[in-house]
């Protein structure tokens, strides 16, 4: 019996999971959709230079930079704060797992949960690229 | 090239890779990036960035309707995702550090690979031998509904399958692509997970490894707004169209269409990686 409702939660753990993950990317491409018509309009005309990498011409390569720019309603910035909603999308996702280990109290799991989120968060702190 | 104009090319191209990515199984970015870089010139670190995304939105998106046919095994994914997150950030932050030559001849073998993957009939290896030590420690084995009622399914090679896992996140931290033929491997044929939980739990895997993986490329300025915005959103409208008609199409000529197209991808790549062009 005990089998039979453990299987039945994780299913409905899944279903507000598979919800929660498709608004993330409808609201985090509606986002980005919006930055890139208004993004077309103001520089559409402009040229093009992908051809050699170079970080420093990217101004949104932060966060902080990403959220400096909205308050400016800089299309570039809206774009890249479409991405960083996409990219923390899944993150969600690993933060709604560890609560679900730990309602079923599988300590281990919530440890293997937070190692992982761990790993992603020091990632993000920005210490990984010189 | 006006800014208008390379948008409209590439979100058509990404559109393409999308679509075609889902009805072969083989996902958006390997297709996007030799696009960008071989047609118009892009700087391959540029789309590694770009496709980094469209791996995320690609796997979330298709997250909810797997909900439905599948079942994820969520501690397969949260153990093994210990490997591929490290691995995936690993793999971004040396990615710059290697010359680009050498990453467009990486990308060609994992393209050649995938293609071979792609046209090799998939065997189930999985049996109900729940003996393994390490996947009982880790409480893996599993089991899914079936029409016959509830089966059991026992994980082997737990230490085989982490390591090649690894393995699939470098490669996709360094390419930027969800390495899913990897994964296929690691699940499939060394663990012997069966298909109907490997395929979803490998995509639940692929968002966060990518999501690992696109924080070092956002912040070393990998992600430009301008290509990620035309590739993001192309990639997902086709793989979204794609995965409706996929019920109804067959897709075993499309494939060896498609593996034929992919071979002169890979080719190219290899070529203009060895000649010093990309």
């Amino acid at each position: 019996m005990k089998k039979s409702r453990h299987y039945f939660a994780d299913k409905d753990v899944q279903v507000i999971l598979g919800t929660l993950l498709r608004v993330g990317v409808i609201l985090s491409m509606s986002v980005v959709l919006l930055g890139g018509i208004i993004y077309l309009l103001h520089h559409g005309k402009g040229l093009v230079d992908y051809k050699i990498f170079d970080s420093s011409k990217n101004q949104y390569a932060s966060i902080l930079a990403i959220f400096e720019g909205i308050k400016r309603m800089d299309s570039q910035a809206v774009i890249q704060f479409g991405v960083l909603l996409l990219i923390f999308t899944p993150i969600t996702r690993v933060v709604f797992s560890i609560f679900s280990f730990l309602i079923e109290r599988d300590y281990m799991y919530v440890l293997i949960g937070v190692f992982v989120l761990c790993v992603i968060l020091f990632s993000l702190s920005n210490k990984l690229v010189g | 090239m006006s800014v208008l104009l390379f948008t409209v090319i590439v979100l058509a191209g990404a559109f393409l890779a999308g679509l075609v990515g889902s009805l072969t199984g083989l996902g958006g970015g390997v297709i996007i990036i030799p696009l960008l870089t071989l047609a118009l010139g892009v700087d391959i670190h540029y789309a590694i960035g770009a496709s980094i995304v469209s791996v995320i939105a690609t796997s979330s998106g298709s997250a909810a309707a797997y909900v439905k046919e599948g079942i994820t095994n969520i501690r397969i994914g949260m153990f093994l995702e210990i490997a591929t997150t490290i691995s995936a950030i690993f793999g971004a932050v040396i990615t710059v550090f290697i010359n680009p030559s050498y990453i467009a001849v990486i990308f060609g073998l994992i393209l050649l690979f995938s293609a071979a993957m792609m046209l090799k009939k998939k065997v189930d290896h999985s049996d109900t031998d729940t003996s393994g030590k390490i996947a009982n420690f880790f409480k893996l084995n599993g089991s899914y509904p079936t029409e016959a009622g509830e089966k059991k399914y026992g994980v082997h090679n737990v230490i085989g399958g982490f390591v090649m896992m690894f393995f699939a996140g470098i490669i996709s931290g360094l390419l930027g692509i969800g390495s899913g033929a990897l994964k296929v491997v690691a699940m499939d044929n060394i663990m012997r997970i069966p298909f109907k939980v490997s395929t979803t739990t490998s995509n639940f895997m692929m968002g966060v490894t990518a999501a690992a993986s696109a924080v070092v490329y956002l912040h070393r300025g990998q992600i430009d707004p301008g290509i990620a915005m035309p590739v993001t959103v192309g990639v997902l409208l086709g793989a979204t169209i794609g995965s409706k008609i996929l019920v109804k199409a067959k897709t075993d000529k499309l494939k060896v269409i498609f593996a034929v197209v992919v071979v002169f991808l890979a080719l190219q790549m290899i070529y203009n990686g060895l000649s010093g062009k990309l």
